[in-house]
């Protein structure tokens, strides 16, 4: 379980996050979503301790993120993140990149981290491409690698930054397809998006951020299908 | 006809300064890569931390080499250090070389872009375990051709030591001149060997790279 807790976080002179709470139950998919500043990337930052915060708590299964004493590279290992550049690392081939922190951080042989990575790059339908450099793939098969590279951790969670903004148009879907996969899967997953058609599908519960607060939040069908907030009800109308 | 009094044993001569000229280099290069790896890494960083460094690895690339051999080599006398001159010309080469290495390495680690670290650690890598799996073979890659041409330099800029009484390949050159007064041909034969032994280095290094490439 994740809990937010009365969250602030400013970069500088900028207060960015203004006293967010919001709790994610096991196997819940919560989707972010509200217009560009409104803080919801930077609040996923700060789930996986990415980024500091100013007050309030964020404990992630009871322990808390940003607590001097939390080993926060043990804390890391359940919490995947994707981002909205992918991040591949471009001197290792795909199979190395998945490998890589199974290996170095969960301590597996090299056996077993081939094997994990191998499942999870079959999962996302890149098997044909294990010993390929990421120069060499498309956005979307990047993406889908960064996937496979956040899940051969198994985590308990995936966040997901806005994960197909920076993807061609024909490409989006491939990546959907994968969270959307994982999301039937039962993976505790919050994601911030601008596909508001995908967070209606797959999402549990909604929660739309506006000037660093929780605006509106409920089930897909009360925040997308019929938002109660005037705010929410503009920024639909914009992005559709 | 082509006439000379140069001969075999001079060539021979030669060889052995040219041996004298890369003993220097690779000694040089060694500590100054060693040297300059630590202080680049310290200056990306820990910027603010170790600014300090960075004003005096600046008075090593501003003064003349030549001057920093003379001035070396009497503080030596002076001291009563009791070092070989060749060790002499290796510390202060090498001091050179990782002055500027510091700048290539620092170079190297900050083209490496912050969302791959942040990346990284999201995995559960520690700091240390990002530096050494990700930030550092990514910087090797950037940071690699300049520290070839550094290596190409320090074995030409190597021919200072001769001032501190050192036998190398110029030197050597310079004492066969003296004697058979055919300077065009002996500076031919000495820049010949130079370019040979840069040859050699620039094309290995080359061959790195390409490997390099193909993967990008």
């Amino acid at each position: 379980m994740i809990e937010i807790d009365n969250v602030y976080k400013s970069f500088g002179a900028l207060e960015v996050i203004k006293g967010v709470s919001l709790t994610v139950n096991k196997g819940e998919v919560v989707s972010i979503i509200g217009g560009s500043g409104s803080g919801k990337s930077t609040l996923l930052m700060c789930i996986n301790g990415l980024e500091s915060i100013n007050s309030g708590s964020i404990r992630v299964d009871g322990t808390e993120v940003h607590a001097p004493g939390t080993n926060i590279n043990k804390l890391r290992q359940k919490i995947g993140i994707v981002f909205q550049q992918w991040n591949a690392f471009p001197h290792l081939t795909v199979l190395e990149n998945v490998m890589l922190a199974p290996r170095k951080v969960l301590g597996l042989s090299k056996q077993d981290a081939e094997a994990m990575a191998v499942k999870q790059l079959t999962h996302v339908g890149l098997a044909d491409k294990l010993k390929v450099f990421p120069g060499k793939l498309s956005g979307g098969q990047q993406q889908r690698m960064a996937i496979a590279r956040a899940l051969a951790m198994s985590p308990d969670y995936m966040l997901f930054d806005e994960a197909t903004s920076a993807l061609d148009p024909q490409l989006v879907g491939e990546v959907l397809d994968t969270m959307r996969l994982l999301a039937e899967d039962g993976m505790t997953m919050v994601l911030v998006t601008h596909e508001i058609r995908f967070a209606r599908d797959v999402s549990d519960r909604v929660a739309f951020f506006r000037n660093g607060l929780v605006h509106e939040i409920g089930t897909p069908e009360q925040v997308i299908g019929n938002p109660q907030q005037p705010e929410t009800i503009d920024f639909l109308k914009s992005i559709n | 006809m082509f006439d000379t009094s140069f001969t075999w044993n001079d060539f021979l001569y030669l060889l052995d300064g040219a041996w004298v000229t890369l003993q220097l280099t690779f000694w040089a290069i060694l500590l100054g890569s060693c040297v300059g790896l630590l202080c680049g890494l310290l200056r990306a960083l820990l910027p603010r931390a170790t600014l300090p460094l960075s004003w005096v690895l600046d008075v090593f690339r501003s003064v003349p080499l030549l001057i920093q051999f003379v001035l070396f080599n009497s503080f030596k006398s002076i001291a009563g250090i009791d070092i070989s001159a060749f060790a002499v010309g290796c510390i202060v080469l090498g001091i050179y070389a990782a002055a500027y290495f510091t700048e290539i390495v620092r170079s190297g680690v900050l083209s490496v872009p912050f969302n791959l670290r942040r990346a990284s650690r999201s995995l559960g890598l520690s700091y240390l375990q990002d530096l050494r799996y990700i930030v550092l073979p990514m910087a090797t890659r950037v940071a690699f051709p300049g520290w070839l041409n550094l290596v190409l330099s320090v074995m030409k800029d190597s021919a200072l030591v001769m001032w501190i009484g050192i036998v190398e390949l110029l030197r050597a050159s310079q004492t066969i001149v003296t004697r058979i007064q055919e300077p065009l041909l002996v500076l031919c034969i000495a820049g010949l060997i130079y370019y040979v032994m840069s040859l050699v280095v620039a094309r290995l290094g080359a061959r790195l790279e390409r490997r390099w490439q193909e993967n990008d």
